[in-house]
């Protein structure tokens, strides 16, 4: 990988020994951007691979809410016909007697797809990878990531992944369909259902590719944020955003490998006839010569990435609260060192909790104890880092933009999808619990809707660090508001549902006379989905409208924010900053000091202490 | 939208130890990678059912062969660092060599175990070490391609002793150990493990 840079600074060499000026080939960044195809499609500039990874997250939230209404549909109005959806979705409508059908199986795909785009290409790939491109070199004074190129390569990568999922929902026999965590025996044997064979082929190269992309990209977030800050910026003066893309793209590098591992694993299962997870299946009559597997292990493997995944996909979201709700409170974030610490302690802390998935599966209850102690303690950080962000409200001068009401809704459903997190941590209480839509609730609130609110925060704040524009705020605000009030109408009875009992992943209840009763509860859960739906299409209208007729930013720094982002040029080039990049001089929070807001690029005053580095 | 990447000496000094540092991460990651399978070989273990045999006897000797290209690439950095063209060339070259040799080695222990009938599918024990060394030979077929670039340098170019050259050469050195060590920490895990 390395050698690819390495060659292409080759020239560099010769200028560099022929004489002591280094000036005479420093112009090579510049043959980058000369064309249509090297500005906007094979880009190095970390701005452009934002924006790439940003829209292309879109239209994979559009795919994955789209297959979500449809699933929705069926447990909503499991009587209705579904004939004019045939057009889309062909054979997998079944008609007898002029009534359409979703065909079982296509329920199971759609569930399956709907967790895989979301968890990886939408709430990873689009969440962390547009915003740490976009904010890292800008706020700590970087002309670029430390490898443009590794970078464009993690880009395109991700997008590889992405078409070949794609290409996976066109197969005959449909996507992969036996949940989003592909465990065994589903996943391993090609003859176990429809979607075991191509398609869960396509799934596992598609995830392959995807690690692939999460690693380059993490490598060059870790290596930037700890090799390339400007000067003065030491790791005490960094806003939380950063905190929050460094210590996310850690786990990202201590995880993700170990996911690729179980898909190796799975793959020499699949194709090659050994037994790592399989053991003693009959299948279709017949007995397969597999002995000694386990599936268990897959299930261990898969969760030593799959928790620290769920901390990947919220983590980026508390370091843009914090940094949003600052900005918008005019105060200095509320214990800034303690909501670093908080996070890093959140990450040490997923990488030992991974059982807690799996209490049902047969692990030693005396051993499901230790999770269940190790999971109780992550409310103690996540208990701070709320505490924090109420603080800092508490007082502040607040400005009610749509961004500063997406954080605060982020922390309402941190604290409500943060308590039932709770309940499910418990071994015992999981009995009742686990596998039902109490799980559903709990991890769509706070990882599914809260990294959402994230995201949101943050498109509408550097909407105009993005596209030299605002995004339109009475639009912005009704997104909000349906949004807040529609995902709870969402997600709030999933809770009922829940404890009493209703299992996840079902086709549908009218067998079950114990769940009959909860066919009008359902048909509300189906209507507000829909609702929500539109509502994130108004959010894409006003996006993509405000890029080409928005507001225009006529000022700099627009929310008079004290970070380095708001230094550099709008619409700045690849390099950010035309001139000597700013130094800085004191911590990112300085809000509301002595009566103002100070940036950091301002020299500290006679006997002024620096906030973020105190020697004290 | 004027702009340059201009880079001062400094600039590109601090982009050199940003490819250590990537270097760094990226090793970090493969052994995350194996630390998962071995993990997964310790668990698979206890579960039971588990065919012990020797490991094949070439994997000993294959040992030898990949420390001793770790030690002519060592070499051949220090004498590229004295000026020694010569040297460094063909110490080069040989680790190119004993790399390769490593390979087709570790090839001939896997024809040793099927020789004795443990087949990839005879049992988890089997597969595990199939699957483990042949994922390690694929990181060694990675180095074996920075050699081919750190040899087409060493060739084609001008021989000069810069900067930029040595922080090529050390990162080729950095990943060569790490393939080499992570080798031997293998070797230790399936005979003591």
């Amino acid at each position: 990988m390395a050698s690819i840079d390495i060659i292409k600074q080759d020239e560099l060499e010769h200028g560099h020994d022929d004489h002591h000026g280094h000036d005479d080939h420093d112009h090579h960044g510049d043959k980058y951007q000369s064309g249509f195809i090297t500005h906007y499609i094979f880009s190095t500039d970390h701005k452009m691979i934002s924006k790439q990874f940003l829209i292309t997250g879109m239209f994979w939230a559009v795919i994955g809410a789209l297959m979500s209404l449809v699933f929705r549909l069926q447990l909503g109005f499991p009587e209705e016909n579904m004939l004019w959806l045939k057009p889309i979705l062909g054979k997998w409508i079944t008609v007898s007697d002029g009534i359409g059908t979703l065909a079982p199986d296509f329920y199971y795909a759609l569930v399956t797809m709907h967790g895989t785009i979301l968890v990886f290409f939408v709430l990873t790939a689009g969440l962390s990878g547009t915003f740490s491109n976009l904010l890292i070199p800008l706020q700590i004074g970087a002309r670029d990531m430390a490898s443009g190129f590794l970078n464009m390569l993690s880009y395109w990568f991700f997008f590889l992944a992405g078409t070949i999922m794609f290409a996976s929902l066109f197969l005959s026999t449909g996507p992969f369909a036996g949940g989003w965590t592909a465990y065994p025996p589903l996943s391993a044997l090609p003859q176990a259902m429809s979607g075991s064979g191509a398609g869960m082929t396509l799934w596992a190269v598609s995830l392959i590719f995807f690690v692939v992309s999460v690693l380059l990209g993490g490598m060059n977030y870790i290596t930037t944020v700890l090799n390339l800050r400007t000067k003065g910026m030491t790791m005490w003066r960094l806003p939380l955003t950063i905190w929050a893309f460094l210590v996310t793209a850690i786990l990202g590098l201590l995880s993700f490998p170990v996911l690729v591992s179980a898909i190796f694993l799975l793959i020499f299962d699949r194709s090659l006839g050994t037994s790592f997870f399989l053991s003693e299946i009959f299948i279709q009559g017949e007995a397969l010569s597999n002995v000694g597997g386990s599936p268990i292990l897959y299930q261990h493997l898969f969760w030593f990435l799959g928790h620290p995944e769920v901390y990947i996909i919220i983590v980026p979201a508390f370091g843009i609260v914090s940094e949003v709700m600052s900005v918008h409170a005019r105060k200095p974030i509320f214990g800034y060192k303690a909501m670093v610490l908080s996070i890093l302690a959140i990450a040490i802390l997923a990488f030992i909790v991974w059982a807690h998935h799996m209490f049902m599966s047969g692990v030693n209850p005396f051993i499901a104890n230790i999770f269940v102690l190790f999971t109780l303690i992550i409310a103690v950080p996540s208990a701070v880092k709320v505490f924090n962000w109420i603080a800092t409200l508490w007082g502040g001068n607040i400005r009610f933009n749509t961004a500063m009401l997406f954080s605060i809704g982020f922390v309402s459903l941190f604290i409500s999808g943060g308590l039932t997190g709770i309940f499910l941590g418990n071994s015992a209480i999981d009995i009742q619990l686990h596998d039902t839509y109490f799980v559903v609730a709990h991890f769509h609130i706070v990882m599914g809707i809260a990294a959402f609110f994230g995201m949101y925060a943050g498109v509408y704040h550097w909407f105009p660090r993005l596209y030299g524009r605002f995004m339109n705020e009475t639009l912005g605000k009704i997104h909000f508001w349906g949004t807040m009030i529609g995902a709870y109408a969402i997600f709030w009875p999933m809770h009922y549902l829940g404890m009493a009992g209703v299992p996840r992943r079902y086709y549908k209840f009218g067998n079950f006379d114990a769940f009959a009763h909860f066919g009008d509860m359902n048909k509300f859960i189906t209507i507000a989905a829909i609702i929500v739906f539109f509502l994130q299409v108004l959010m894409l209208i006003n996006f993509f409208y405000s890029i080409f007729r928005g507001k225009k930013q006529t000022t700099l720094n627009p929310y008079d924010a004290n970070t380095l982002e708001w230094t550099v040029p709008i619409n700045a080039g690849h390099g950010n900053w035309s001139g000597e990049i700013p130094h800085v001089h004191r911590w990112a929070y300085d809000y509301s000091k002595g009566g103002r807001n100070i940036p950091q690029t301002e020299p500290l005053g006679d006997g002024e202490q620096d906030m973020g580095n105190d020697h004290h | 939208m004027a702009y340059t990447l201009d880079r001062t000496y400094e600039e590109r000094i601090r982009r050199f130890s940003s490819q250590r540092y990537g270097l760094y991460l990226a090793i970090v990651s493969m052994l995350m990678l194996f630390a998962a399978l071995t993990s997964a070989y310790i668990v698979r273990r206890s579960a039971g059912n588990w065919l012990e045999f020797e490991l094949p006897s070439i994997f000993y000797i294959n040992t030898v062969v990949i420390v001793l290209s770790s030690i002519t690439l060592h070499t051949s950095w220090h004498l590229f660092k004295k000026g020694n063209k010569a040297g460094y060339r063909l110490l080069m070259v040989l680790t190119f060599i004993l790399g390769i040799t490593f390979l087709v080695m570790q090839y001939m222990g896997w024809q040793e175990m099927t020789a004795q009938g443990l087949y990839l599918q005879v049992n988890p024990s089997a597969s595990f070490i199939y699957v483990i060394s042949g994922i390690h030979a694929a990181h060694l077929i990675g180095g074996l391609g920075t050699l081919i670039v750190a040899m087409a340098h060493a060739f084609r170019l001008r021989f000069k002793v810069t900067e930029i050259r040595k922080h090529r050469f050390e990162l080729v050195i950095i990943y060569w150990h790490f393939v080499d060590l992570l080798w031997l920490y293998l070797l230790v895990f399936f005979v003591f493990i």
